[in-house]
């Protein structure tokens, strides 16, 4: 077994796999960047280094420096965590060339997945169901233009080496074609430092459903379930739960077995994730392997009872899988809301800023993994995933009336949040039906927020004058106050300081 | 002590008084039963007639909300007496509007030249924040007078972006 792991990434997962590596006995070793320094990770790890500044390019990407910790601090191996160095074949094959084991498949398995383009040739010869497109870059509008007109409009573009919704447009109509796939090359460049882009036939609102897999050095593979993750904005993931609404014995075995299929044509090792889309009539399409731990990985520990980070360890130490696919049971069900920092008033806007009152949500059935704390400035130069509230029930029904009931005692002041978002979401009678597919959120964002039940303005108001004589201080912005109960002197300095809130609005409209 | 007190909107006359064994309160002339402690730093427990209430303060850059449970409301608070006058008017839709930044970030285009015609919510540039891009919309109907951010400038929250009149 690894002594020492070092955490190649920030934020909730960091914390989570340094969790995992105290769990085991294993030391843990942070990264940081200058924004960074005050972050959860590095308070909960037993060692941190300093690796540069805030662009992810002088820091969490940067093969040498990162490498350069671990040689210096000891470490045997790497855990990459999400997004940043994970699903890049270079490093891991970095970490070959420098004698650290990298917790996750091997280089030439993420080259073969990483493309998306090359992964279709590879799928398409293992006999796997995939959607209709090219399985190579396109290389001209003329090329997309008779690719599209063969499969059907509308198409769907996408960047080979994608992902997040990056360099994706959808396409209704020749006429759109040629600027949908300039803006989808450029962005892909931006994005990913590649322009090569494909196009497939679009299915029109499918669901997105995943299968975990996990495979160990010794050639066994399992299936884990599968994740509901049709609730997404803009691409990106929001709200996933297992075992999908949809998804029954027949079918998640179906699925599991062209997963564990697709995960043996790449050679896969470690922990990854094969998504579909799934059509009306439930028929599966193989849309990409994720080669890397998923953000919604807790779902499926929750309802396998299994713990995908100490497993990502244990089979990249090279122990064999502790059970076979036929000692994998599933019992209850289990929803996650991902909370960002964006503002749902707002257009979903990021919102950094300071956390100034946190309150935590616990009790039966909840699950919090999060990378934020009280006092915490989140920066305005990574991803705004704070953290993912998990809720555990013995079936669906339980598992929402447990996470609604967490929601409304979670509250984080100071920056805005999704939470609202999530409320309206488990409230909705489609999603409680299981009515879902990738245009459900934004239906649900279209349609008339419903009405605000059980409003109190008149508490709110009473609140506001106690405030200001029990709690002045931190009215005024200091931030620093005491309970400094029966002190009649307090009033002015609270009156003082709300006016000065006042004042400055007023100001500010003119 | 004797508030005015705007919660979203609307001004409420609240007297509030501390009495032997706990409270003397009056809102708009109405006595009202009740009790309140301070938890810690900006929350509140307040129980009136028996029901429990869970209040929570929230500051922002120009504003205090209040929240009642999960319902959020703006709140103000003004002394009576004080000789600060009333909050103007709220700018209508006539004139120029200004399209301010609403974080922090990068301007990493603007799709719209100066003294072009806009529908309203229609995108005239794109603001990068933490990886996502953000597409900020036109208010109104109208004309881009001025394109004050260019391409590449570096904006904080509340930084005017570019005039539609």
């Amino acid at each position: 077994m690894f002594k020492k792991i070092l955490i190649a990434n920030r934020g909730e997962i960091a914390v989570r796999v340094i969790r995992a590596c105290r769990e085991l006995g294993i030391a843990s070793v942070a990264v940081y960047s200058d924004v960074d320094r005050a972050s959860l990770h590095v308070r909960k790890a037993d060692e941190a280094y300093h690796i540069g500044s805030p662009a992810a390019a002088e820091s969490y990407l940067n093969f040498a420096k990162i490498l350069n910790v671990a040689k210096r601090s000891g470490a045997d191996a790497i855990h990459p965590g999400y997004g940043f160095l994970s699903e890049n074949a270079k490093f891991a094959q970095a970490c070959v060339d420098a004698g650290v084991k990298f917790i996750g498949p091997t280089a030439a398995s993420m080259e073969m997945m990483g493309s998306k383009t090359r992964a279709r040739q590879e799928m398409e010869r293992a006999g796997v169901p995939f959607v209709p497109g090219t399985s190579k870059g396109l290389e001209s509008a003329e090329q997309a233009e008779q690719v599209a007109a063969k499969i059907g409009y509308p198409v769907m573009l996408k960047a080979a080496a994608g992902g997040g919704g990056k360099g994706m447009r959808l396409v209704h109509t020749p006429e759109e074609l040629k600027p949908a796939l300039e803006a989808a090359q450029s962005e892909a460049e931006r994005s990913f430092g590649d322009r090569e882009v494909y196009v497939e036939k679009a299915i029109i609102n499918p669901r997105h459903i995943e299968m975990q897999v996990l495979a160990d050095e010794h050639g066994n593979t399992v299936y884990l379930g599968e994740r509901e993750c049709s609730i997404q904005r803009r691409h990106q993931k929001v709200l996933e739960e297992s075992p999908s609404p949809i998804v029954d014995a027949d079918m998640r075995r179906r699925m599991g077995e062209v997963a564990v299929r697709v995960a043996r044509a790449a050679g896969y090792t470690n922990a990854g994730t094969v998504e579909f889309l799934v059509d009306e009539d439930k028929n599966f399409y193989f849309l990409e392997m994720n080669t890397r731990l998923q953000v919604e990985h807790p779902v499926t520990e929750l309802i396998t009872g299994l713990d995908l980070v100490h497993l990502q360890i244990r089979v990249a130490a090279g122990e064999k899988l502790p059970f076979r696919q036929e000692d994998v049971r599933i019992r209850g069900h289990a929803i996650e809301c991902r909370i960002y920092a964006e503002d749902p008033d707002n257009n979903y806007f990021p919102s950094p800023g300071k956390i100034t009152l946190l309150l935590l949500p616990s009790g039966p059935g909840i699950r919090r993994d999060s990378g934020m704390y009280e006092g915490w400035t989140v920066p305005i130069d990574y991803d705004p995933l704070l953290a993912k509230l998990i809720g555990y029930g013995t079936d669906r029904t339980q598992a929402i009336s447990r996470l609604t009931r967490a929601l409304h005692e979670y509250f984080v002041g100071g920056i805005k949040t999704n939470i609202s978002l999530f409320r309206r979401i488990l409230t909705d009678a489609d999603f409680q039906a299981g009515r879902l597919d990738t245009g459900y959120l934004d239906r649900l964002l279209k349609s008339k927020p419903p009405e605000v039940r059980g409003g109190h303005p008149e508490v709110a108001a009473i609140a506001a004058g106690i405030f200001a004589i029990l709690d002045p201080g931190s009215a005024a912005g200091n931030g620093n106050a005491s309970p400094n109960l029966g002190s009649r002197t307090g009033d002015g300095t609270a009156a003082s300081g709300w006016k000065r809130v006042a004042r400055a609005e007023s100001l500010g409209q003119k | 002590m004797v508030y005015d007190v705007t919660i979203d909107g609307k001004v409420y006359r609240l007297e509030l008084e501390r009495a032997e064994a706990g409270w003397r309160c009056r809102l708009d002339g109405r006595d009202i039963q009740m009790d309140a402690v301070l938890a810690r730093r900006d929350v509140l427990s307040v129980l009136i007639g028996g029901k429990a209430y869970e209040i929570k303060r929230e500051h922002t850059a120009t504003d205090v909300h209040l929240w009642v449970g999960s319902v959020r409301y703006l709140a103000e608070l003004r002394d009576p007496r004080s000789l600060h006058g009333r909050r103007g008017a709220d700018a209508d839709d006539k004139g120029p509007k200004k399209l301010l930044a609403p974080m922090p970030g990068k301007v990493v285009r603007v799709l719209i030249g100066e003294e072009q015609a806009v529908e309203a919510g229609q995108s005239i540039l794109v603001v990068e924040a933490m990886k996502m891009q953000n597409e900020i919309k036109s208010p109104k109907k109208g004309t881009v007078r001025k394109i004050v951010a260019a391409e590449g400038a570096n904006v904080n929250a509340g930084d005017v972006l570019a005039i539609v009149e």
